[in-house]
């Protein structure tokens, strides 16, 4: 598309923002009932009894089973029909998604699902379910391919119009990468990501090895006895290239810190919070603080560490809180 | 013999490329443009230029370049290292040619597709085993792996030793949005965010917010330099470096120099400064307006006190009081600044800077505007050029 004609395309599509999904309310096709929340439980392999066992439930304090919260868009589902006929005509999600892949955003990703909820439904309530196309980003570029996101607002109520629950369903719509690309042989999906290794070369491989062995140690020179590190092959005092090493007790104290939110990638875990600590031994050394939350974390914190097995093949310090 | 090179070279002609998400054409291409561009700005041709340098980061080679555009014979080509820490190291390179005869027509270049190629965000991991792989591998398996999460890691300790540093950083954000809103050629021309937005920004990594990060561009940006004699004859009145310095200060990391005493503090730049004030004979006094490398927010607020602005720990109020803002002291990054123009490692600042001085900024302060000071990226080792009009 040419500058004009992306912007009269924008201009068209920003219209669709505030449209009604359903045209207003619409009516679940089955009031809320136990067959099936317990085929939903069974599927999720969720074994809570406030939701299938009705004599435990009785004892509880609402007296009575009720409807996993996060079923609550289930009940309003259009059902298989939309796999053999469509959407109806009339389907405000249904028209946006035509427009976008009239243009050639025919490629569609269901990114993220956000629900609230507010209030239990029980068996024998009627669920409404109000959606509204509620926001379109601008043209984003992702791993996927050129496109947008879109967000619709849904509000589930009851048949006394209680709100139960708010969803927010965030797709992404997007021009589908080449054929060619969308055929190459897939992942085996089998290994399980790990962190990335550091790269072992002569001046720092000694350092890792001990690592694996469940030990921290600190470069020192053998002329000078200055401690250093990341480890390098001469000492910057006094220019000798003799030296050994010390371990470290691993006491040390946060100087600073970021958690990182995003990228997030394959092989870590998150929440992540790495920090440069300054050990008691002097020098200071890159690691994650882990096993505390993470508003807990602060320049200065008394940590303790140890060397952790962390994934399959990683074995890297990782420091704790010491209880004060 | 000393050689001082203050006042000896001009800058005389600047080009940037359209800046995009998806530029669809080769680096090679993008560069070229800005050469070309550049060259027909300051009013000469092709075989006028005899020197080119750039960015060890530029995928592109200078012979390339030189082949596409119709450039003839060089007699000096010289490449920076150190990412964004190159950008006024392209300067300081052509005035060493142009002051000492290697070269009488240089011009620096960056081009990159940033956003639909190679993206810097994705971070740092590879196969390679080389002193950097190395290096970033004291970091990586922690996770600390991308640019936001080395600076953050500064700005966290900053943080704790100076006041009202968030407010700042908003202040920076949206003023150089303020700036871009008015810039046709900005990525966020006409796009204004307000506190709410930034507030409610997508963490990166804390205590960065997207909108305290540099976006990611496809483009070229290009800058020629010539003899301060020869420039008196071209298009545009001259714009003379009147000082440039680089330096890379002790006990330096690529990004990651967390082991000197106190890492909220970007010696370098320090450094940088004074080797400019000095050759220049100017003071901080003197500066009327400025390009500051802005990757990230807070390396803003640092560089105005490594060259002598503010005090480090005072800079967020020096800025929350408007220095940096149209009528402010020191108009700051008015093009919108890789926050919010475009992400060329710096190169459309020296443009945008050239512009200042020139008298032909899109939003040029309502003032004389005698000398700039343009800076490249910090926490690498890094540099500054002070441009002005020719005496």
């Amino acid at each position: 598309m040419t500058p004009e004609e992306t912007k009269a395309f924008e201009d068209e599509l920003y219209n669709f923002v505030g449209n009604s999904v359903h045209g207003g309310p619409r009516k679940g096709h089955d009031d809320v009932n136990a067959a099936m929340i317990r085929q939903w439980c069974e599927i999720m392999g969720d074994a809570n009894p406030a939701y299938i066992d009705a004599e435990w439930a009785a004892k509880s304090t609402r007296g009575h089973t009720i409807a996993p919260p996060a079923m609550m868009y289930a009940w309003t589902q259009e059902g298989y029909k939309v796999a053999s006929v469509g959407r109806p005509e009339s389907d405000g999600q249904a028209r946006l998604v035509r427009f976008l892949a009239s243009k050639g955003f025919t490629g569609s990703l269901g990114t993220n699902v956000d629900q609230e909820y507010f209030a239990d439904a029980k068996i024998g309530d009627s669920i409404f379910e109000d959606s509204i196309i509620e926001s379109i980003s601008e043209q984003k570029t992702t791993g996927r391919g050129v496109g947008y996101f879109f967000e619709t607002f849904a509000k589930f109520t009851n048949q006394d119009g209680t709100l139960l629950g708010t969803q927010r369903f965030r797709v992404f719509q997007f021009i589908p990468p080449a054929q060619a690309e969308a055929e190459a042989p897939a992942d085996s999906g089998l290994e399980v990501p790990t962190r990335i290794q550091a790269p072992r070369g002569q001046d720092n491989k000694w350092w890792w090895d001990a690592c694996d062995e469940g030990k921290v140690l600190i470069q020192r020179c053998k002329s000078c006895q200055v401690l250093r590190h990341p480890p390098r092959p001469m000492c910057g005092e006094c220019q000798s290239t003799e030296w050994d090493s010390i371990e470290s007790t691993l006491d040390g104290e946060v100087f600073s810190f970021v958690e990182m939110h995003h990228p997030r990638v394959p092989g870590y875990q998150y929440p992540l919070i790495v920090a440069v600590i300054e050990l008691a031994e002097g020098t200071r050394i890159v690691a994650n603080v882990v096993g505390c939350d993470v508003a807990d974390v602060h320049i200065g914190m008394k940590i303790k560490g140890q060397v952790d097995q962390v994934d399959e093949k990683t074995m890297l310090p990782q420091f704790y809180p010491i209880a004060s | 013999m000393t050689i001082n090179v203050s006042g000896e070279a001009a800058i005389v002609g600047v080009a940037n490329t359209e800046f995009t998400k998806a530029s669809g054409v080769s680096e090679l291409e993008l560069a070229s443009v800005a050469v070309r561009d550049a060259i027909a700005d300051a009013g000469l041709k092709p075989s006028d230029v005899d020197g080119m340098t750039t960015f060890t980061l530029d995928n592109t080679d200078e012979i390339e370049i030189a082949r596409a555009v119709g450039i003839g014979d060089l007699t000096f080509y010289s490449r920076v290292p150190h990412g964004g820490g190159a950008a006024t190291g392209l300067v300081h390179q052509a005035v060493m040619a142009v002051a000492t005869g290697m070269a009488e027509v240089v011009v620096c270049y960056r081009a990159l597709n940033g956003r639909s190629g190679h993206r810097y965000s994705s971070g740092v991991a590879g196969p390679l085993l080389t002193s950097d792989a190395i290096h970033w591998g004291w970091y990586t398996p922690s996770g600390l792996m991308t640019p936001a999460s080395w600076v953050a890691m500064y700005t966290q300790r900053y943080m704790h030793l100076a006041e009202n540093v968030q407010d700042a950083m908003f202040e920076i954000a949206h003023l150089q949005r303020e700036y871009a809103v008015k810039n046709p050629a900005a990525f966020f021309y006409e796009r204004p965010f307000d506190r709410a937005d930034y507030d409610a920004s997508r963490p990166i990594v804390s205590p960065f917010k997207m909108l305290d990060c540099c976006m990611e561009t496809d483009g070229g940006s290009a800058v020629v330099i010539t003899t301060a004699e020869r420039a008196k004859d071209l298009k545009h009145p001259a714009v003379v470096v009147k000082g440039v310095g680089q330096a890379a200060a002790a006990n330096m990391e690529s990004m990651t120099s967390f082991y000197r005493p106190e890492i909220a503090a970007i010696p370098s730049m320090d450094i940088a400064a004074k080797m400019a004030y000095e050759q220049s004979g100017l003071t901080p006094d003197d500066i009327d307006a400025a390009v500051i490398y802005d990757a990230f927010t807070p390396i803003v607020l640092w560089q105005l006190a490594s060259w002598g602005f503010c005090d480090l720990l005072d800079a967020p109020n020096f800025v929350l009081d408007g220095a940096l803002r149209p009528d402010g002291r020191l108009p700051t990054n008015t093009h919108g600044g890789q926050l919010s123009e475009a992400y060329i490692h710096g190169v459309n600042g020296i443009v945008e800077a050239t512009k200042l001085v020139r008298g032909t900024s899109v939003n040029q302060p309502n003032k004389t505007v005698n000398n700039v000071l343009v800076t490249s990226g910090v926490g690498v080792p890094t540099g500054g050029a002070l441009l002005g009009k020719l005496d």
